[in-house]
């Protein structure tokens, strides 16, 4: 006789080598006409720290929501652990901390965790969690007595409560001043060590870069780079020189040393260089080129590149 | 450093993970959602304060001495202020949802094991709860009184189902509360109930057989008022049933929908 439980576990047992956390083969997610999402596929091992890094309306948000199991797919497979979302959230293998919201102001801190450790079938008592997260002389209080900081880990403690084999964060320590976002992370980090998987979206290159083992780029709704943190750093290095130059010698600017783009708008032309001051000498010292400015490109002109170049 | 705890892998061992019994149902959770409602000072007047207080006012009408059934007026009219009062808190019980959703705890609670069906039972047994005590407060304020009379068979069965009868009102509070966002559920549910006791024979009487009464027998609270009355008057019509079980379906099913659309951000 095979009961199912004991089905499962055989199955798990196979593959235990090859499980991923957390898996999207090819997913797309429309609002009405929206493409917030289109067609990403991504693999996310045990015990790996990614960031989701993106511009807004990038995805990220909407990613996270159909990982757990909140919305569905337009296309394609979307597994957690091996199940689907919804299945991944009934056995206590995923938890969120979202950005803003999801509390109860009328419950005390306690009253908020006993509540929500009453509802998984294997639970951390408690007391540990409050104490894990910092806010056990905080248990008798309001929940909307406690400052914003005092709020998020109280999140922090409710997704802690399941001993989640994930941890998905929207955007975590949005609001927080720079000792609660150092904190916050010290706690994430000391976490993750253990072996949890960690997902986390933000704007913030640094931050990625900071916690994260790996930096997963999205775009309007794609993968548009995918690696360490020094890697994407790379992407998002070097200056734009922009210079009023009509009747730009394109082939002589692109064959100058570190220079990755030339782009020419009417009489305007944009370099992207990594080495931006052999590209500005050159405009002044050789050509008739003037008005010229020098800025720093920032992650969102990176991710312009990027897709611009993917499209 | 980092790559050393990506190959080691995860220490959660899967399989261990079970699915929590009866759908996340459990005492913690009602107990915590009992102890909230008996904390909020509004729940308190609604359920306490203000149904006592309306049977002192219309339950010593002239006339209370009059014969029904197997009691008098005044017992008559305690039972409807019963099941006004009853309705009332059910209806904000079952409205705290709108809160709860507009807080962005109902997302909170979708991050759990527990099934949405579970939840909506939890509170409805809150509002029940509620119904019951609001229910029992009326009746301590008719005993006090002294004018209402009726057997103590009549007085017991006539409480029990005033308080299965709110749940038709806690469905309507639940399904308001999607409807109506946030704290402004209330604003309608207050009115709204009130005007249904007006039309519905509750809080005045209206003649059998008149144009009214026929517009009544159609409104939510007619048929419970019916029924919840019935141990006193000995009369049931089959249209009052059929009322408060429409009307039950309806909120129900209402309730149900927004509820199965509540994944949507907050
Ligand atoms: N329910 C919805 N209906 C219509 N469009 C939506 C809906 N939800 C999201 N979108 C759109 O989908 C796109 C992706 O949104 P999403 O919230 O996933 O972005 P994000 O990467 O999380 O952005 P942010 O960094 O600003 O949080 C956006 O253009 C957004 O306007
Ligand atoms: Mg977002």
């Amino acid at each position: 006789m095979r009961v199912r439980g004991a089905a499962r576990f055989a199955d798990t047992v196979d593959d235990m080598t090859t499980q991923t956390a957390v898996s999207l083969r090819d997913v797309t997610k429309n609002f009405g006409d929206v493409e917030a999402v289109r067609g990403i596929d991504l693999d996310i091992a045990p015990g790996e720290v990614v960031a989701f890094l993106g511009p807004n309306g990038a995805g990220k948000t909407t990613t996270i929501d159909m990982l757990l199991g909140l919305s569905q797919p337009t296309s394609g497979e979307v597994e957690v652990m091996g199940m689907k979302p919804r299945d991944a959230i009934a056995h206590g293998l995923v938890s969120a901390v979202m950005q803003t919201g999801g509390l109860l102001k009328d419950m005390t801190v306690r009253e908020t965790v006993a509540y929500m450790a009453s509802l998984f079938a294997n639970t951390e008592s408690v007391d540990d969690v409050l104490k894990r997260s910092g806010i056990s002389q905080l248990a008798a209080r309001k929940v909307g007595k406690c400052s914003g900081g005092e709020q998020q880990r109280l999140r922090f403690a409710l997704a802690l409560l399941p001993d989640p084999a994930l941890l998905l964060l929207d955007e975590p320590t949005t609001g927080m001043d720079v000792e609660g976002r150092r904190a916050f992370w010290g706690a994430i980090r000391e976490d993750a060590s253990r072996g949890r998987t960690v997902l986390f979206a933000t704007h913030y290159l640094e931050e990625a870069d900071q916690y994260a083992d790996r930096i997963v780029l999205v775009s309007k709704g794609k993968v548009v780079a995918d690696g360490t943190g020094s890697q994407v750093k790379a992407l998002a290095s070097g200056r734009t020189v922009r210079a009023t130059w009509p009747a730009a010698d394109v082939e002589r600017l692109t064959a100058l040393g570190g220079v990755d783009s030339v782009e020419v708008r009417g009489d305007t032309v944009h370099v992207h260089a990594k080495d931006t001051d052999t590209v500005a000498r050159y405009l002044l010292s050789e050509t008739n080129a003037r008005d010229l400015e020098i800025t720093a490109r920032g992650l969102e002109e990176a991710f312009i590149n990027l897709t611009g170049a993917q499209a | 450093m980092s790559t050393t705890t990506a190959t080691m892998g995860s220490t959660v061992d899967v399989t261990s993970r079970n699915v929590p019994r009866f759908g996340g149902f459990n005492s913690t959770m009602l107990g915590i959602e009992l102890r909230r409602m008996l904390r909020n000072r509004r729940t308190i007047i609604f359920t306490l304060v203000f149904p006592a207080a309306m049977f002192f006012a219309f339950g010593g009408q002239s006339g209370w001495d009059e014969k029904v059934g197997s009691g008098n007026v005044a017992a008559y009219i305690l039972v409807s202020m019963a099941l006004y009062g009853a309705a009332l808190t059910a209806a904000a019980g079952g409205a705290m949802v709108a809160i709860e959703r507009s807080l962005g705890w109902s997302r909170s609670l979708r991050l759990t094991p527990l099934k949405p069906a579970v939840y909506i039972l939890t509170k409805a047994l809150v509002a029940l709860t509620m119904g019951a005590i609001a229910v029992t407060v009326v009746n301590v304020a008719g005993i006090v009184q002294g004018k209402p009379s009726m057997p103590v068979g009549t007085w017991i069965a006539c409480a029990l189902l005033t308080v299965v009868c709110t749940l038709v009102f806690a469905a309507l509070g639940v399904f308001i509360g999607y409807l109506v966002p946030g704290e402004n559920a209330m604003q309608v549910l207050g009115p709204g109930l009130a005007l249904f006791s007006f039309v519905g024979n509750v809080l005045i009487p209206i003649t059998e057989g008149t144009t009214m009464w026929h517009v009544a027998s159609f409104t939510p609270m007619f048929g419970v008022a019916e029924i919840a009355r019935s141990p006193l008057t000995h009369e049931l019509p089959w249209y009052a049933v059929l009322n408060a079980v429409v009307w039950l379906a309806i909120f129900i099913g209402g309730a149900a929908w927004r509820m199965s659309k509540d994944t949507a951000r907050v």
